[in-house]
């Protein structure tokens, strides 16, 4: 690579890395309401780097998606989680099982696989944030290994959301953002979806007297 | 009215007077007249689209043409039989002390909303919308599997959320390679995601983009298919959920998420004229029918084994428009068709079944002949048409799948008849006893709506001995959509 990329370009790139970093922060975090928080930067990172490329581009639609983004994953997410930590008083809980050198390595195995995986289309790509679609697809499958991971309800649950987060980082870098319909869509389904999900951990609670979701394990075929 | 907006509109509005209102004396009542009108618009509609063609609504965010005009009515008709069975069905269960009032509020503005995603999802020409209201449906459900807030039917819905939510990502993924190799040949004109602009430059599309793409879409919508190896969720939510919802995410939701699946392999087959994504069809699909029948044989719990027997047919369904060719794909479609209407007649009954008996394990149902001879019987002959026993509509594509594979793909063939022999042998030989034993149970104090079973296996047994030239007419029209 060339050691003269436009200043924007290198700022794209900069708040691609430090999702990318936070993504495996988060990865090794044990306790929730520094998890919440780290998603809640995440978010406000993504929405950064979506103005940066709406600004370099001259993409309209772009400003309202950065908009969007700030107030649903960097605000009204997090507060909602935090709530909900609240609410169910689970703010001390420390997941023990986490196993953190070895998932450590499994991620950086991973952002391997993603980058391969993503050189070729980033290679026909012609936007100026085409270099970060290897870390979208990255940071997709750290919160993935995230969900895998995890045994309690909360953190599977911020894990799903911020692998929302790698693919909307996707979208902004191959292609400038889908559509603006299909966008609010998107968020529709993911604010419905968390809401449902709060409802549910109400349910588990109620039921199980804790989040722990290996009592969800009980369904197995003999 | 316009019969579209008509069919949209109703179960929207009816959706929500139903979430307002709550648990009223007509609630059971609206809802199945609010399905009866979604039913007669989408009749009204199919005969539009089938006598003039194609056509676009709202400039072009909605397309309707043969192919999805078919799914609308098998969707909006299994909508209606469904919504008929779970008014007794649900008062039952209510009798029996398993569901509250706001519980049945929740199931029925719950059932419409759910209607509405699907049907947006089958008529909408975006294939980002496509994603919105796939994922959508799924978010409706979540709460109906775990309606009687037992420890297994929490379960069954968090790994449904989580399994369709990662499978649902995967999909988003896929869709946005798929609008980043459209903008390519389209232009930041909004209509790279446009399924009518895509399908006319799919040859121009970047094969290696569109190759990843199909991939992922196929494992996105695939996980909602119930494809393997990502079928997990299916017979658990099937299980612990209330049997009307068993039927419609069965007989239905698995069909709009194939018919993402369709849409999408149209593209990529344009874009990669190797029969790549034929082969990845293909081969998903004859992983799951063997999958499926593995597990069919060690099944206790009668709704987990006809939720298996699903997957079982979903592959074979995959595997036929893998396949392609107007044969193949005239093939898949009916066998969609008979496969939604015969496994949500088999769900109708058996909810009858283990409600009358309270148990869902096969072991502990016996005798249904006597205590009920139209559930019996109504199980027996499902059963027998889900085995693709003559004269029944399954056999009748099950042959034409088959002979098409001999064919084309003579060494798919025993694999695929062997699956067919175990599931044969593993379901008939439970259900075998389930009706014929010996048994002491007590009537129910709702009496239980059989019509919609005999409906639909009638028509089974129509379309298996006689299809109308209207239909055949209408399902190459469909078949050729698919390519």
């Amino acid at each position: 690579m060339t050691a003269l990329l436009p200043f924007s370009t290198q700022l794209i790139n900069l708040f691609a890395s430090v999702i990318l970093l936070l993504a495996f922060s988060m990865l090794a975090q044990r306790r929730v309401l520094p998890l919440i928080n780290m998603f809640a930067l995440q978010g406000a990172t993504l929405c950064l780097s979506t103005l940066v490329v709406a600004f370099t581009t001259g993409q309209a639609h772009l400003y309202w998606s950065a908009g969007l983004t700030l107030l649903l994953k960097a605000l009204l997410l997090p507060w909602i989680l935090h709530r909900l930590v609240r609410r169910l008083n689970v703010k001390w809980d420390v997941e023990s099982l986490i196993n953190i050198p070895t998932t450590m390595l499994v991620g950086i195995v991973l952002v391997m696989i993603a980058f391969n995986v993503a050189l070729p289309i980033s290679q026909l790509s012609e936007t100026v944030s085409r270099g970060t679609l290897g870390i979208a697809l990255a940071t997709v499958m750290l919160a993935f290994l995230m969900m895998i991971t995890r045994t309690k309800a909360i953190p599977q649950v911020v894990g799903f959301l911020a692998m929302e987060n790698g693919l909307f980082l996707a979208a902004t870098s191959a292609t400038y953002g889908m559509p603006m319909v299909v966008e609010l869509g998107i968020a529709l389904d993911v604010l419905v979806g968390a809401i449902i999900l709060g409802v549910f951990f109400f349910q588990i609670r109620e039921q199980f007297d804790s989040l722990d979701i290996r009592h969800l394990e009980k369904l197995k075929e003999n | 009215m316009d019969s579209f907006i008509l069919m949209l509109l109703v179960p929207l509005v009816s959706g929500v007077l139903l979430t307002v209102f709550g648990e009223r004396k007509w609630a059971p009542n609206l809802n199945i007249l609010a399905s009866l009108f979604s039913f007669l618009a989408s009749v009204m509609l199919t005969v539009e689209i089938v006598a003039s063609g194609p056509r676009m609504v709202f400039g072009e965010l909605f397309f309707i043409d043969s192919l999805n005009v078919f799914l609308v009515t098998l969707t909006t008709f299994v909508g209606l039989t469904t919504s008929i069975f779970s008014g007794p069905y649900m008062e039952n269960e209510r009798e029996h002390g398993k569901l509250s009032v706001g519980r049945l509020r929740l199931y029925k503005s719950m059932y419409q909303l759910f209607m509405f995603t699907m049907l947006v999802a089958l008529t909408t020409n975006n294939l980002g919308f496509l994603w919105v209201a796939m994922e959508a449906a799924t978010l409706t459900t979540v709460l109906l599997v775990s309606l009687y807030r037992t420890a297994a039917s929490l379960e069954a819905a968090w790994k449904y959320f989580i399994l369709c939510g990662v499978g649902i990502a995967q999909a988003l993924f896929g869709t946005i390679l798929l609008y980043f190799a459209a903008e390519r040949v389209l232009g930041e004109t909004g209509n790279a995601l446009l399924w009518t602009h895509l399908v006319g430059v799919k040859g121009q599309l970047e094969p290696t983009i569109m190759a990843l793409s199909f991939i992922f879409l196929l494992v996105g919508y695939g996980t909602k298919v119930g494809l393997a190896p990502l079928h997990n969720w299916l017979p658990d939510a099937h299980a612990e959920g209330p049997t009307p919802v068993s039927a419609v995410l069965s007989g239905l939701l698995l069909n709009v998420a194939l018919y993402a699946v369709l849409r999408c392999k149209v593209l990529a087959d344009g874009a990669l004229p190797n029969g790549f994504a034929s082969a990845l069809m293909i081969g998903f699909g004859l992983l799951t029918v063997v999958v499926a029948a593995f597990f069919l044989s060690r099944q206790k719990d009668v709704k987990r084994m006809f939720a298996y027997s699903s997957i079982e047919h979903m592959g074979i369904i995959t595997f036929a428009f893998g396949m392609g060719g107007p044969v193949a794909n005239f093939a898949g479609l009916l066998h969609m068709t008979m496969h939604s209407l015969t496994k949500s007649a088999i769900f109708f009954t058996v909810g009858h079944a283990t409600q009358k008996t309270g148990t869902q394990l096969m072991e502990n149902i016996r005798g249904l002949i006597r205590i009920n001879p139209l559930i019996g019987w109504g199980l027996m002959l499902g059963t027998l048409a889900i085995l693709g026993m003559p004269p029944f509509g399954v056999f009748a594509s099950e042959f034409m799948i088959l002979t098409h594979a001999m064919k084309h793909f003579p060494w798919a063939t025993p694999i695929l008849l062997l699956a067919l022999g175990v599931a044969f042998a593993s379901i008939f030989g439970k259900v075998q006893p389930m009706v014929f034993g010996h048994t002491e149970a007590k009537p129910l104090p709702h009496a239980p709506a059989i019509t919609p079973v005999f409906i639909h296996l009638g028509l089974v047994l129509m379309l298996g001995l006689y299809i109308p030239p209207f239909f055949t007419r209408w399902f190459h029209e469909a078949a050729r959509m698919i390519g």
